[in-house]
């Protein structure tokens, strides 16, 4: 048995960021087993964890600012707390979990992996996302998925107004109620196809929810050319 | 009444309506869209060509030309970042898109850099292998639209040049059009083959410079504080903007005057938003020094720089670089007068061609077409490229030893004289012939 590994306790209100993220990026695999981080005390401060390009296990006890888990690789990220706009903006692989509510611009232009918020999100939520998975399993705020070119949005709540406007080819799942549609989001028929993929995306995030309770909104591509005659919509 | 042609003596054509403006009255009724297009500004404007250098004269002593040393090395990003960049010249290459250029095109500008000792930079559609490899010096654009972004191209570059806006179209996102779409592109940027891709004009994740600081932080802390992280802003507010750049952290400051070039945009937008490299550069050394920040913040400039004398007004004026981008691309072989009937299929003529955006560019520099892109050889790009740039120094020592300078840096606005009141006043420089500067002296 590899056997997990004891985790290293970070306590960021003796140590800063910049000797806490010098930590992470230099901790070299030992044996197999990835590293296992606890990191206290954060106290909302931001640019935690960033730029992990390597397996890992990190759970962060407390609330953080910005950016955290920002452009992860690999890692998987627990936040036991609230995080701050921009968390797990550019992520290309890896999870980062929120146990909490996340702030602004979730998952920001995510290329890959899993954004989990427990919580609630709060305005453009998965903005330019470019195949990354969020799952949120509250509610998420205005503008969520504004030019969001690939991967999946999923919300268990409500969506507010100008859900997916500008949307290229992501797949946004809402159980609830949408405040309005953004310029070229449309409701798209959920087939058995995607139900399943959508059940795949619940069970992968641990949130409980029936799949066919969800509605499936995408791009009309109307916008996919310069058009005279769609010139108020652009 | 006879239908022969008029005595053109009585044809009187109209300021307001010249025939350019009238053409472009009749596309626009027949088309119902902008017209989008590549290239900068058209129009005139005051210039560089509005200064002149004073060289030496009694009291200044010049410099030989060929035995007395003219340094031209200047360090970019000092402030924070653990490894500067150490250019041999202040001429750098301005990021322009893969996907805009074609490989051919980044690998000519890549090679032709490295031998120079300088820097190129990437665009909005990210790094590109054949780049990496070509460019010694890679600055990697981190921009709104977010292409292609990828830590470890990141830790992989030599700079990282956050870009809030370009002087082309400050406060516009990107565009390119569909026809240069193709799979290879699509792939990097995430986007289905063929659309017309709009990239946004705002970062997603910050907005303003107190957020702008925070994901400086994070930029350096992803990279372990090695890299200098520049802002580029398109010249508009350039005081306000270049002060609150600086306050964001960032090592050098990026003005790209309102002539930049830029692969496609709204026409609208190249001819009449944003504000000339000439005042801009002014405005950007004040707001430094103010800060006292100047030389501690490097400032680049660029935006309609096309000689080694354009370089030295900019470096007299208190840059400490300077940036080219359609200056490369004509020196790659950009509106020569080759593939002449390909120019005509696109309405235009080797001198006047803006076609960038349509992807059929006659020398196979702005193309994603693999025949059009085969009439660029990497090679022999990179060679003109060179060629060029080699000139440019030479002007530009030629110029900063006339004025008794050993080093390009130690060009000064003392050095100058404007011949056009509005140059005098842009530039704050006196008169050619008076000692008076418009609007008050310099301090
Ligand atoms: C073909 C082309 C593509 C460009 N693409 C970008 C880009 O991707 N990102 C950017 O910040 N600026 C871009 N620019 C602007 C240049 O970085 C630079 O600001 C401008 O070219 C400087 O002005 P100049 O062309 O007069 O030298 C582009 C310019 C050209 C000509
Ligand atoms: S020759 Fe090519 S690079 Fe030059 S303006 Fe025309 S299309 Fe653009």
């Amino acid at each position: 048995m590899s056997g997990a590994r004891a985790p290293v306790e970070f306590d960021l209100a003796v140590g800063d960021t910049r000797s806490l993220n010098r930590s992470l990026h230099d901790a070299a695999p030992d044996g197999g087993a990835p590293p296992r981080w606890r990191i206290r005390n954060p106290g909302g401060r931001h640019a935690l964890c960033v730029g992990m390009d390597a397996e890992a296990a990190l759970e962060v006890f407390g609330h953080v600012g910005y950016y955290c888990g920002g452009m992860n690789q690999a890692a998987h990220i627990v936040i036991h707390g609230n995080a701050g706009p921009g968390v797990a903006e550019n992520m290309m692989s890896g999870s980062v979990r929120v146990k909490g509510d996340a702030s602004q611009s979730a998952g920001a232009s995510g290329r890959g992996g899993l954004l989990v918020i427990e919580g609630n999100a709060s305005a453009r939520c998965g903005i330019s996302m470019k195949g990354i998975d969020i799952v949120v399993a509250g509610s998420v705020g205005h503008m969520s998925a504004f030019m969001a070119q690939a991967g999946h949005l999923v919300v268990c709540g409500d969506a507010g107004a100008d859900l997916g406007d500008s949307i290229y080819e992501a797949v946004l799942f809402v159980r609830g109620s949408v405040g309005s549609l953004g310029a070229d989001c449309i409701e798209k028929e959920m087939t058995d196809g995607h139900v399943e993929r959508l059940g795949g995306l619940l069970a992968a995030a641990g949130v409980e929810a029936d799949a066919r309770s969800f509605r499936r909104y995408g791009s009309a591509r109307r916008l996919y050319h310069f058009h005279v005659d769609r010139a108020d919509e652009y | 009444m006879s239908g022969s042609p008029p005595d053109r003596r009585w044809l009187r054509a109209s300021a307001s309506f010249p025939a350019p403006v009238i053409a472009e009255i009749h596309r626009a009724a027949d088309e119902g869209v902008y017209d989008i297009r590549g290239f900068g500004a058209k129009r005139p404007l005051p210039t560089f060509d509005d200064l002149l250098l004073l060289g030496a004269s009694m009291s200044r002593y010049p410099l030989e030309g060929y035995r007395e040393k003219c340094e031209t090395a200047v360090t970019i990003g000092a402030r924070f970042a653990r490894r500067p960049l150490e250019l041999a010249i202040p001429i750098t290459i301005a990021g322009m898109s893969f996907g805009a250029l074609g490989a051919n095109a980044k690998r000519a500008i890549g090679e032709a850099a490295s031998a120079m000792g300088t820097s190129t930079t990437t665009g909005d559609g990210g790094m590109s292998p054949e780049e990496r490899e070509a460019s010694k010096l890679l600055v990697y654009q981190v921009l709104p639209s977010r292409y292609g972004l990828d830590p470890d191209h990141l830790r992989a570059c030599d700079a990282i040049e956050v870009v809030v806006g370009q002087g082309a179209k400050p406060g516009g996102g990107g565009m390119l059009l569909g026809q240069k779409i193709t799979e290879r592109i699509a792939g990097m940027r995430d986007l289905p083959v063929g659309i017309d891709q709009r990239s946004a004009c705002r970062h997603p994740d910050w907005t303003g410079p107190d957020d702008l600081e925070i994901k400086i932080h994070e930029l350096r802390e992803i990279t372990d504080w090695e890299l200098p992280i520049y802002v580029k802003v398109g010249a508009a507010r350039v005081g306000y903007d270049v002060a609150l750049a600086v306050k964001a952290g960032a090592d050098a400051v990026v003005v790209d005057g309102m002539q930049g070039g830029t692969a496609a945009t709204q026409d609208v937008f190249i001819e009449h938003a944003g504000v000339p490299t000439l005042p801009a550069v002014r405005q950007a050394v004040e707001a430094l020094q103010e800060l006292d920040m100047h030389r501690k913040v490097q400032l680049i400039v660029s935006g309609g720089i096309r000689h080694g004398a354009d370089a030295a007004k900019a470096l007299a004026l208190g840059a400490d670089a300077v940036s080219i981008g359609t200056a490369s691309l004509i020196a790659l072989g950009c509106n020569r007068a080759d593939y002449v009937e390909d120019y005509h299929a696109l309405g235009t003529e080797p001198g006047y061609c803006h076609h960038c955006h349509t992807g059929r560019c006659p020398v196979g520099i702005t193309t994603q077409d693999a025949d059009l892109e085969a009439r660029l050889d990497p090679e022999q790009g990179a060679r003109r490229l060179r060629n060029y740039l080699t000139t440019m120094v030479l002007e530009l020592q030629t110029l900063a030893r006339a004025c008794g300078k050993s080093h390009v840096l130690n060009l000064e606005p003392e050095d100058l004289a404007a011949v056009t009141v509005e140059a005098a006043a842009m530039a704050k420089v006196p008169l050619a012939g008076t000692d008076w500067i418009p609007g008050g002296s310099r301090e």
